[in-house]
């Protein structure tokens, strides 16, 4: 019967549906701003009669939805700013404009737009839990991102929002911990450090990681699989097993350079943490590169060859520019493997070779200092700029070559 | 200088930086410590300053101090060391010594004399608790609370961690029984002169992990020194224990709603080991620096940056005010008589023995 009344009118029913989901919307809200005052009680009692009253008033009253959402935002904001200055005011406007939504869009039917019409009410709920879900989805993985900025200009040092923070007073905030990444020089060594090493362990992995590619999917190589296997076993291996093989295989190595081959002592740790790296990087490259060359054309080559090029020119100008998009690729994960490494490199690196995430670490059990979420914020907008860069320029590459981007 | 040459000839990859020139000291040393401030005081005290006077020695720190014995075993067995110089806590520098992974010192060629003219042996006298240990500052273990959350009375003594009545709320303590136990079986009514004759018998450890037994819903247990200073910032524990100079950086530094209970503070000693094994170089480099490191003016002088007692003798009158509060720093010393009033002796030996056998007690009874 209500069923009926839903198509035909387009709108739910007031009393049995729109004010029970709204009010229910509002406990939530009330629930979590009672929290943050102190009483969650009083805030799930108010936050439920508030959002029914809403929902009401809203859906009969302000028929034109545009001024109802923003009365009830900036009604919203001004009872924040009463209670809790600037921060309150925020936090209040994003809770009006989440409840105004929610009332009209629960009261005026628009959650069943997008759903057939001859949908149950159950196929409805879930296509519009299946959205939450997504949306909770992509929270889940960005929120712990986000967090952070704001963290990294806290004033006091600890990972605390304080009350100045949340009341967005500038009292609150401070750069002091990106002044302490610029100046001290522990930081400013493990930069270094991360930015000599990763590099040429990428060089090293790309270069060897494309040969063995190549190599291995040549159909005449004999025991293909067990050598890729072997390979790619650094990837598969849980990493403090692997760093614990190579402490005592690298220091043997590095006890050699040094005493036998008069190597410095700065010199051998770079080259111990170098390999180490680039061995973990290889698998990525092979892995990536075999992918591409699945779609390789052999014939290619032997046309190269009928035409007269020998190997290392058919390598070079005929199979390497079709393949590089896998060979930037596998680069990509080996300098990030390297980048965020650390097991590893405690294992491997003595303190000179000490790289960003060694410091981030060490930094983050002895003394919980919000330098670290400084430096995460740093790498977080470096990684969304390069990212950015590398995406620009393949598409400007597709528009030059004739290609359409995508 | 040094820094980017080794950094070319890497990159270079084939290129062999060569020997060091003939030299009698090497030029880079790598010291391992505890981050925080107290690391900071170290690097201010003594280190900027041995560096004005040496510019071509340039020092890394490792904040590897919380598992230098794990890792000195690992890189002995390896045959590796990559350490100079190493900052751990006596008990630490005992059983490195018994291993042989330390190095035996002779006080009165390795330090310098007193500037009161004493005898390096004298002025440091019985801090000086095993062959190895260069001892540094004497710190103590203690509780601090919130101000804002402990009601109208504030905690005046240790047993008020077990008293969950006058103070509900979490409250967190080391992840070990060092200190625990004793302070557990303080409050269950054991004499301050009885507790480690208590704690050699089973039943004795039985009653103090009955006592802690009784909190062990309200703790939360940490084991880095920055974990309490972190929660008790954070307003998620009522109190806890941790090392004294944290505390003093929370309250008079950060400015957090936070006192210190000094009641029932366990002393202890913190120094440097030199590891076994060193090359000439590098042991003359690391003895140049101890030599200079622990004298009377620089450990007076690390008292500036943090509230830790210098363990030599001479030192105590040198100590002044803190280098950016200006604040005199006596009174926030473990050792001053207002805090000392009531202290509780850590005893070496009965946890030399007994360390092992309460360890694993204590994590099992963790683990229920």
């Amino acid at each position: 019967m209500s069923e009926e009344l839903v198509i035909k009118t387009g709108r739910p029913d007031m009393m049995s549906f729109t004010l029970p989901v709204v009010a229910g919307l509002g406990l939530i809200l009330g629930f979590l701003t009672g929290n943050v005052i102190g009483s969650p009680w009083i805030g799930l009692v108010l936050g439920t009669l508030i959002g029914a009253g809403l929902a009401y008033g809203l859906n009969e009253m302000v028929p034109k939805k545009s001024i109802g959402r923003w009365g009830v935002i900036i009604a919203f904001a001004v009872i924040g700013l009463l209670f809790g200055g600037l921060g309150g005011a925020v936090g209040g406007a994003i809770i009006g404009a989440i409840i105004s939504w929610f009332a009209y869009w629960i009261g005026r039917g628009t959650y069943r737009d997008d759903v057939p019409i001859y949908s149950t009410p159950g196929q409805t709920l879930w296509w519009n839990f299946f959205l939450f879900i997504c949306g909770a989805i992509f929270i889940f993985l960005i929120t712990p991102i986000l967090v952070v900025l704001p963290l990294s200009f806290n004033a006091e040092d600890f990972f605390t929002f304080t009350p100045e923070m949340l009341r967005l007073d500038p009292e609150g905030y401070s750069l002091k911990h990106y002044r302490d990444f610029f100046e001290t020089d522990d930081w400013q060594l493990a930069l270094k450090n991360s930015l000599v090493i990763a590099p040429i362990a990428t060089i090293i992995s790309v270069s060897l990681g494309t040969l063995a590619a190549i190599g291995l999917s040549q159909s005449h190589v004999p025991g293909r699989r067990a050598i890729m296997a072997v390979l790619i076993s650094p990837m598969i291996v849980p990493l403090i097993i692997s760093a614990t093989g190579m402490f005592f295989f690298y220091s043997t190595l590095g006890n050699f350079l040094e005493g036998t081959l008069g190597m410095s002592k700065g010199l051998v740790g770079y080259i111990k943490v170098i390999l180490a790296h680039a061995v973990l990087g290889i698998p990525f490259v092979i892995i990536t590169v075999t992918a591409t060359l699945v779609g390789f054309d052999r014939s290619l080559t032997r046309a190269a060859a009928n035409m007269g090029a020998d190997p290392v020119t058919t390598f070079f100008r005929v199979q390497m520019p079709l393949i590089l998009p896998g060979v930037i690729s596998g680069g990509l994960f080996a300098f990030i493997t390297s980048f965020d490494e650390v097991v590893v490199v405690l294992f491997v690196g003595s303190a000179a070779q000490k790289t960003l995430p060694w410091q981030m670490f060490i930094g983050l059990r002895e003394q919980i200092s919000p330098t670290i979420l400084a430096v995460a914020t740093i790498l977080v907008v470096i990684s969304i700029a390069l990212l950015t860069t590398v995406e620009l320029l393949r598409r400007r590459s597709e528009r030059l070559r004739g290609m359409s981007p995508g | 200088m040094k820094l980017t040459k080794t950094l070319l000839a890497s990159t270079a990859l084939t290129v062999a930086a060569g020997a060091v020139a003939a030299q009698d000291m090497a030029n880079d040393m790598t010291l391992v410590s505890w981050g925080g401030a107290y690391q900071n005081s170290q690097q201010k005290a003594y280190v900027e300053p041995y560096q004005e006077m040496n510019p071509d020695v340039s020092i890394v720190w490792d904040e590897s101090s919380a598992e230098a014995v794990a890792k000195l075993r690992a890189m002995n067995e390896a045959g590796n060391i990559t350490w100079d110089l190493v900052d751990v806590v006596a008990a630490d520098a005992i059983r490195l010594c018994d291993e042989g992974l330390a190095m035996e010192y002779d006080p009165e060629e390795l330090l310098a004399e007193g500037d009161d003219g004493s005898s390096a042996e004298d002025d440091f006298g019985d801090l000086i608790v095993s062959d190895c240990f260069i001892p540094q500052i004497v710190y103590s273990t203690t509780v601090g609370y919130r101000t804002d959350m402990v009601g109208d009375t504030a905690p005046t003594d240790i047993c008020a961690l077990f008293d969950t009545e006058t103070y509900p709320g979490k409250r967190s303590l080391e992840k070990r029984p060092i200190n625990n136990m004793e302070w557990a079986l303080l409050c269950d009514g054991v004499a301050k002169e009885d507790v480690y004759d208590v704690l050699e018998t089973p039943e004795g450890q039985d009653q103090a992990l009955a006592k802690l037994d009784t909190i062990k819903d309200d703790v939360i247990w940490w084991s880095a020194g920055a974990d309490t200073p972190q929660l008790l910032a954070d307003g998620e524990i009522v109190m806890g224990s941790t090392y004294n100079g944290r505390l003093f950086s929370v309250i008079e530094e950060q400015d957090q709603p936070v006192a210190m209970l000094w009641d029932a503070q366990v002393f202890d000693l913190d120094g440097w080991i030199i590891p076994a094994g060193l090359s000439e170089e590098r042991l003359a480099r690391v003895k140049d620096f101890v030599k200079f490191a622990t004298d009377t003016q620089r450990l007076a002088d690390q008292a500036a940056y943090i509230s830790y007692g210098p363990a030599r003798k001479s030192s105590a009158p040198l100590v002044g005010e803190h280098a950016e509060l200006g604040i005199d720093m006596a009174p926030h010393m473990p050792t001053d008589p207002e805090n000392s009033k009531n202290t509780f002796v850590y005893n070496y030996e009965f946890w030399a023995d007994y360390r092992d056998d309460i360890d694993a007690k204590f994590q099992s009874w963790l683990a229920q």
